[in-house]
């Protein structure tokens, strides 16, 4: 039953993925060219899921705008991960009222949501697939700090960490050989979580015109198209969410699988 | 022993009056924390704003009166601190482009989008107790897992997804309620009504999901323990033995939880009000964005924030007034 969630999360991710490749070197259609001839035919042989309202194939757009959604999901859990992770370690290491003052001041950054974050910077920079990875990546730090610490705090709880202090080891070398190997699965999980609220949030950005700007597909720039033709054609508005859901459903069946597979205590209580 | 009775009187000393304390203090820098935030990313808006008002063709004396006017040319500090001081007394500044006092506009909007989150969160709240609990009991059968994949794929559904799947069905094809657009409380309760379903809906859906899954996990947590295993012993049923001892403990981590998603609401709020056009603070905001509304973007997310941070430090208060052990631990 564990596994299940697992292999199905694994499953949904790898169709993302996949269509993502496929895209760079195949779609079945330009996925940004107009064509008036061609607009809002339903599905057909030809076109598997209809064409939008300038005439673009969906499928080649659902296709192509896999790449955005893993690209900002890659940069915005990565400028978190990087962030966040060092600053949990080096908190939950030093411990005082030093990293007290840091995890406080993390803490501040939950008050900023990610899509408040990204108006913000959308309104100073102009909006861009960059504002919205950083937005995203910022507004994710304190939860990747706040994993990193407890684990941190935890491990430097362990015996073998204090017969590693008696032996005259280092910080850095503490860090280094016991610290990072134990908090690792943890920040996977957390990444694999990270991810689906990322995708989340850029399908959110992109549907207010706050991300990537047209002509590039992205599914919330889809979905707020679609939403003109609501009344004629609805099935527009069908094919992007469901590409949302299953990406993100992927990833967070990916991370609580993930999170089964690490921790012996759940798997136990499970049996 | 000095020592001894330093960690003595510390312990009395630290009641809940001192833990309220260190709360309050902790919300009030983190308010100016995020103030200094917005401005400076505010004031690191690239290109003239007095340009962008005026056009291409304005000519250099009028874009330096425009500026003066607007208070562009004085030093970041003072611009800050005029910000600051005014929005303590209720005064977030004029709109670059209306004219009209930026706290009026978002009085006139906040109703909106105040109803849009109230609602979301009770049709979120009344929904997950009861499905989490039964998911909880039944864990090991049939009906829970259902409820648990049913939560799983809420999660994974974009809320403005929800929104235009909800006008599709309802407003579309049923024709039982209006697409979008708002009428006031005091013009029109049942119009009013009708507007606000579809949007409170699509917004209660996600929320129901994430909250489902945070009262299960917290009642199976409190099933496994060893005072329910008594009070069964005892002859208390399943859900009895919940019902008297149970809850409370399970509250408080369903309290964290709906803390923190008060304040995705919040921004979930904006979202959902472009779905159905609602002239709520979202909009407000981004057309703000759209037209480099300074004063209005900084006021708007300022307020925003605000009601982040009021809901996160009364969600930890109110672990003092829910939690005797908190109430009286040392730290």
């Amino acid at each position: 039953m564990r596994r299940v969630t697992l292999l199905a999360g694994v499953a949904l991710v790898s169709v993302v993925v996949l269509l993502a490749l496929v895209s760079f070197v195949w779609t079945p259609y330009d996925p940004v060219r107009v064509d008036p001839s061609a607009r809002l035919l339903g599905p057909s042989a030809a076109h598997w899921l209809g064409t939008d309202g300038f005439g673009i194939d969906i499928a080649s757009r659902i296709m192509v705008a896999a790449q955005t959604c893993l690209l900002v999901g890659v940069i915005a859990v990565g400028i978190a991960a990087l962030v966040g992770v060092p600053i949990g370690i080096g908190s939950g290491l030093l411990g005082g009222w030093f990293s007290e003052v840091v995890m406080r001041v993390t803490d501040v950054l939950y008050a900023f949501p990610a899509l408040l974050l990204a108006i913000l910077l959308a309104a100073a920079f102009g909006a861009s697939t960059w504002t919205a990875m950083i937005a995203i990546g910022i507004a994710t730090i304190p939860a990747f700090a706040r994993v990193a610490r407890a684990g941190t705090v935890q491990v430097m709880a362990s015996d073998y960490v204090l017969a590693a202090r008696s032996c005259g080891t280092g910080r850095a070398a503490i860090a280094g050989r016991h610290i990072l190997p134990n908090v690792a699965p943890v920040v996977g999980v957390q990444a694999s979580v990270a991810f689906g609220i990322a995708i989340l949030a850029e399908a959110a950005l992109s549907y207010l015109g706050l991300a990537t700007p047209p002509p590039t597909p992205t599914w919330g720039r889809m979905l707020r198209d679609a939403q003109t033709y609501l009344f004629t054609e609805p099935s527009l508005a069908l094919w992007p969410g469901l590409a949302i859901a299953v990406a993100v459903l992927g990833f967070n069946l990916l991370g609580d699988g993930l999170r089964d597979l690490l921790d012996p205590k759940l798997r136990e209580q499970a049996r | 022993m000095p020592n001894l009775r330093r960690g003595a009187t510390r312990l009395r000393i630290r009641g809940p009056a001192v833990t309220v304390a260190i709360r309050v203090a902790i919300f009030l820098l983190s308010l100016v924390l995020a103030s200094v935030l917005i401005f400076v990313v505010c004031a690191a808006l690239p290109g003239d704003i007095a340009q962008v008002i005026l056009g291409q063709n304005a000519t250099s004396e009028s874009l330096a009166a425009l500026r003066h006017s607007l208070g562009l040319d004085r030093p970041l500090l003072s611009r800050y601190l005029d910000w600051v001081g005014g929005m303590l007394t209720g005064d977030f500044g004029t709109s670059f482009f209306t004219r009209l006092p930026v706290a009026d506009q978002i009085a006139t909007r906040l109703a909106v989008t105040g109803w849009l989150v109230f609602f979301g969160m009770a049709v979120a709240l009344l929904v997950a107790v009861p499905v989490g609990m039964i998911a909880a009991v039944r864990r090991r059968r049939l009906s829970g897992a259902v409820i648990s994949g049913l939560s799983q794929i809420g999660l994974a559904v974009p809320a403005f997804w929800a929104g235009i799947l909800a006008v599709f069905i309802f407003a579309v094809k049923l024709r039982w309620l209006p697409a979008n657009g708002y009428v006031p409380l005091r013009e029109d309760p049942m119009q009013w009504a009708a507007h606000l379903v579809l949007p409170v809906l699509s917004l209660a859906v996600v929320q129901a999901s994430v909250l489902t899954r945070y009262v299960r996990s917290a009642i199976v947590d409190v099933l496994e323990e060893d005072y329910i295993r008594t009070a069964r012993a005892a002859g208390w049923t399943r859900l009895g033995a919940l019902w008297r001892h149970g809850l409370r403990n399970a509250s408080i981590s369903v309290v964290t939880v709906l803390g923190l998603q008060l304040a995705t609401l919040f921004v979930g709020a904006i979202v959902i009000e472009s779905v159905f056009a609602l002239p709520g603070l979202g909009q407000l905001l981004l057309d703000a964005v759209a037209q480099r509304d300074l004063m209005v973007v900084q006021g708007t997310v300022m307020v925003l924030v605000f009601a982040v941070l009021v809901v996160n430090t009364a969600v930890d208060l109110s672990y003092v007034a829910l939690d005797p052990r908190i109430r009286t631990a040392r730290r």
